[in-house]
């Protein structure tokens, strides 16, 4: 069996689709007998799935429309030069 | 979804031509995909709503005036990105200096200790949509974040909060992909870490295990 060492390194590329057939099937033997590497893998799964989420990073009420009153006023600045 | 991709990027690059060919009007329509992903970005490195919107607006300038420089028109969220990135950097070292010390506004450099390995495997809760809605939990994940070694941030930003790919990433900072891979596998790692107390299932209780293990007890709920 590949060490818990060696699944950690590769966590985050499997994650991402990035890890070559071999790997991945290594990986996910290792997932299946390993409750610990599994725990791991689990909650940071769930983790992206928060931080991936719209709603977790709030944007301030009102921001889009100082931005574009903003913009507004860059561009008529613009012209005048 | 790849076809859905190129028609945006085409009607961009279009939007792109037009302004350029004196339409100002439709700077608008070129950053309002975007500018939700600038606010967020600038607010990750300067923490602070006030100074995160002047650094986007700061970047509209800088993008409005360079525009005709950007010569991969298909680029432009990455060239936008980038132009706020800097700038939120940019307001950043100025807030810095101007003060006398640095009582809690220390930008982590990186240079802290970095946990690479997992200590903590509890498993975590499920959660559902109704959890993110939340005020705690979005200020515990806004605020782990924050915490993270700069280095590591601005790659976990782009990449999980933004929901970049990794060529895309790689062209807003600048850095090639083993950079971004080892540096977004440790933000990872680091902020699974701070956020398990917070995020783990509380352990069962021996009375709560021997209810879920006793027949009678269960029959009779």
């Amino acid at each position: 069996m590949v060490r818990c060492k060696t699944i950690i390194a590769q966590l985050s590329e499997y994650m991402d689709g990035d890890t070559s057939a071999d790997m991945r099937q290594k990986i996910e033997r290792h997932l299946r007998g390993c409750r610990r590497c599994n725990a791991v893998y689990d909650s940071t799964r769930k983790m992206l799935i928060i931080t991936g989420d719209e709603q977790v990073f709030e944007v301030p009420d009102g921001f889009g429309d100082r931005l574009h009153s903003f913009v507004d006023s860059m561009l008529a600045n613009s012209e005048s030069h | 979804m790849q076809v859905q991709k190129a028609i945006e990027t085409e009607a961009e690059t279009d939007l792109i031509q037009r302004f350029l060919a004196g339409q100002r009007e439709i700077f608008h329509d070129l950053i309002r995909p975007y500018e939700r992903m600038y606010y967020r970005q600038a607010f990750s490195i300067l923490r602070n709503q006030e100074n995160a919107e002047e650094a986007v607006q700061q970047a509209m300038i800088g993008i409005f005036t360079h525009l005709s420089q950007l010569t991969e028109r298909d680029k432009f969220k990455q060239w936008g990105l980038r132009i706020v990135q800097n700038e939120a950097k940019m307001i950043w070292k100025r807030r810095r200096q101007n003060l006398y010390e640095s009582i809690d506004e220390g930008a982590p450099d990186g240079s802290g200790e970095i946990a690479t390995y997992p200590k903590q495997y509890a498993d975590w809760r499920d959660l559902p949509s109704e959890v993110m809605e939340k005020r705690e939990v979005r200020e515990a994940v806004t605020r782990a974040i924050g915490e993270l070694p700069e280095i590591y941030r601005e790659v976990f930003m782009l990449r999980d909060v933004q929901q970049l790919n990794l060529a895309e990433t790689m062209e807003v900072l600048g850095r090639n992909e083993s950079v971004v891979k080892t540096r977004l596998h440790r933000a990872r790692i680091m902020l699974r870490e701070s956020l398990s107390p917070i995020f783990a299932k509380p352990e069962r209780s021996v009375w709560e295990r021997w209810k879920g293990m006793n027949p009678w007890f269960a029959a009779r709920r």
